[in-house]
């Protein structure tokens, strides 16, 4: 019989800890099937943030690095720089990547460096339970905004991509969705791109994908679907950012 | 073997690249900036890597990217830098990772200043980050052994697969003296844990300091300290300095221990006994060679460039049966042999 769907080969075969109607599992699969289909598992090293994902180290095949809060960017600077011919991505959360490890996503994307950020942006903390993250909507419950994000009180969220697409040194950014299956397809050619400009030396590329909290938002995953199609992409508008040449 | 005149921070850096450190991460700050830009000439013509981090907390987490992978892998700074690096330290020593950290001490709290000072010994030899761990800590003296312990903290961090600090300073650091540099034995060793891509050929290796599990995290961290044990019982070190007869006997590390030096002379050219116990190995601290050499000394003086952190340490190890004093100076300010002279007299009731 011919098999027509399987695990990719680079994704464990364990039960992952992810709520039900997360769609953490999505990402994690897309970006296994990429490193199947280039066939580099065994020359890539993932580092992994914390938050949702921190277990992560556990449902990649590959060499796996589990990094302080925040710290992935500077962590896979670390391994690319001593190891220059291994793929290496980060796969981190947002307020992992646009919070507390601000200052060390924004100095990776302007020295241009050659490694694949995987952004999951679902507006939430949600292995703490569902804090205010530098990505919540204006208006947004969560426990720390237990009235809804007020601006003039917690600032505004963080648009991630726009922001990166300024500098010099980044090759490629770019905001897909999980939500449906020809966004998932689109996400998929994304991350592929990442880790074929990681192969060619362009510099550094961040995917960012609107990802669910069904959990922390109080929503069932399919009403969660809807808050993403709804609320998150009018907020954060999917396409690409940055497609360029980087002039080292 | 040829001698060269060099500072104490450029000595470092060089001796650092011959011992096969691969990946230098560093951030600017007084006294240790000549180290970074020593690394910055030298390192990429060498083969290896320098880069110079948006912060002390990257070039730490760099750190911990590159020695996951298996090389060679240093950072430095001084002291509120350290301070900045502590949470990278403590991931550094819970993923069992090995490392080199320089610390050019200056003068502390907050901003404090940026002449000599001793006052990080207790960050560096209890206190280098959250949780249960320890550091090898190691202080030279000399510009030559600067050169000389750098090697040997690779190979130790390497050995033990964990961090290795050399706590220097800014007199250290800043000082020309001739140096020779030895014959570079390459130990390379190793290191199946790496992950640098399995090459589909053995299972993937995680780099993690992740318990989840109460009982995971408490047989790991138990695990590690029959480790720490072993350490303490075969690297302490310290050098003894006319402490045979000695009635007074100092305890002094680093650049303070060059002025009791002097302050000793001073001493026995009066008649006066007085003898030098320097501890070459804060962490694991020397205590029983502190203990020994001890023994038939009247009273002990422990003479720091702060307030007085290692005399608690010197206390323990004489078991608190020995009149140990303290004398330090702080902030920046280097203690003089006529000031330590003075005070071996105040502790024997000469005149």
């Amino acid at each position: 019989m011919a098999v027509v769907f399987e695990r990719p080969k680079s994704l464990a075969d364990i039960r992952l800890h992810y709520c039900p109607g997360c769609t953490h599992g999505i990402i994690h699969r897309l970006v296994c099937e990429v490193i199947d289909e280039m066939g580099i598992e065994g020359d890539t090293v993932g580092v992994c943030p914390v938050g949702c994902s921190v277990f992560a180290y556990n449902y990649f095949n590959c060499d796996m690095i589990e990094a302080p809060h925040g710290r992935a960017p500077a962590v896979a600077t670390g391994v690319k720089r001593a190891q220059p011919d291994k793929f290496v991505f980060t796969y981190q959360g947002d307020g992992d990547l646009a919070a507390i490890g601000t200052c060390e996503t924004v100095h990776a994307a302007t020295r241009g460096e050659n490694i694949v950020v995987i952004f999951v942006n679902n507006t939430i903390y949600g292995m703490t339970g569902g804090q205010m993250a530098p990505t919540t909507l204006p208006g947004q419950v969560s426990t720390t905004t237990p009235f809804g994000r007020d601006p003039k009180l917690a600032g505004f969220p963080v648009r991630v991509c726009e922001m990166l697409s300024t500098l010099d040194g980044v090759a490629l950014a770019q905001r897909v969705a999980v939500d449906s299956v020809p966004h998932i397809r689109e996400a998929k050619k994304a991350i592929r791109k990442a880790f074929e400009n990681q192969r060619d030396k362009k510099g550094f590329s961040i995917v960012e994908v609107l990802s669910t909290c069904p959990t922390n938002w109080g929503l069932s995953p399919v009403d969660a679907i809807k808050r993403l199609q709804d609320e998150m992409i009018p907020y954060y508008p999917l396409g690409v950012y940055a497609d360029k040449e980087v002039k080292f | 073997m040829e001698k060269k005149l060099m500072k104490g921070n450029e000595a470092l850096a060089e001796a650092a690249i011959r011992c096969g450190c691969k990946c230098f991460f560093g951030y600017p700050i007084t006294p240790q900036t000549e180290l970074s830009e020593y690394m910055a000439k030298r390192m990429n013509a060498s083969g290896g890597v320098f880069l110079q981090a948006e912060s002390e907390i990257a070039a730490i987490n760099m750190v911990l990217g590159a020695a996951s992978t298996g090389v060679r892998a240093m950072t430095s700074s001084s002291s509120p830098g350290i301070s900045l690096k502590s949470e990278g330290i403590s991931y550094i020593a819970g993923s069992d990772l090995p490392c080199v950290i320089i610390n050019v001490q200056r003068g502390g709290p907050g901003l404090g200043g940026i002449q000599p000072s001793q006052a990080d010994y207790w960050q560096a030899t209890k206190g280098l980050g959250h949780g249960d761990f320890h550091v090898l800590v190691f202080a030279p003296s000399s510009v030559q052994e600067v050169v000389d312990m750098v090697s040997y903290a690779f190979d130790m961090a390497d050995k033990y697969r964990m961090p290795a600090m050399l706590l220097s300073d800014g007199l250290l650091g800043q000082m020309m003296e001739p140096v020779v540099f030895p014959e570079q034995k390459s130990e390379a060793i190793e290191k199946p844990w790496a992950a640098n891509g399995h090459k589909n050929e053995r299972k993937h290796n995680i780099i993690n300091s992740l318990y989840i599990e109460a009982t995971d995290l408490e047989n790991t961290v138990v695990e590690r300290y029959k480790k720490y044990d072993e350490i303490k019982a075969t690297l302490p070190d310290a050098e003894t300095y006319m402490t045979d007869d000695a009635e007074y006997i100092i305890t002094a590390y680093g650049a303070t221990a060059r002025v009791c030096k002097s302050a000793v002379n001073l001493a026995r050219a009066e008649g006066i006994k007085a003898g030098l116990i320097r501890p070459k190995t804060l962490w694991p601290f020397p205590s029983e060679i502190i203990k020994n050499a001890t023994e038939n000394a009247k009273a002990i003086l422990c003479v720091e460039m702060s307030t007085g952190q290692m005399v608690d340490d010197v206390k323990l190890a004489v078991e608190c049966k020995k009149n140990v004093e303290f004398f330090g100076r702080t902030g920046g300010v280097i203690p003089t042999p006529a000031e330590v002279l003075a005070q071996i007299k105040k502790l024997g009731g000469i005149e």
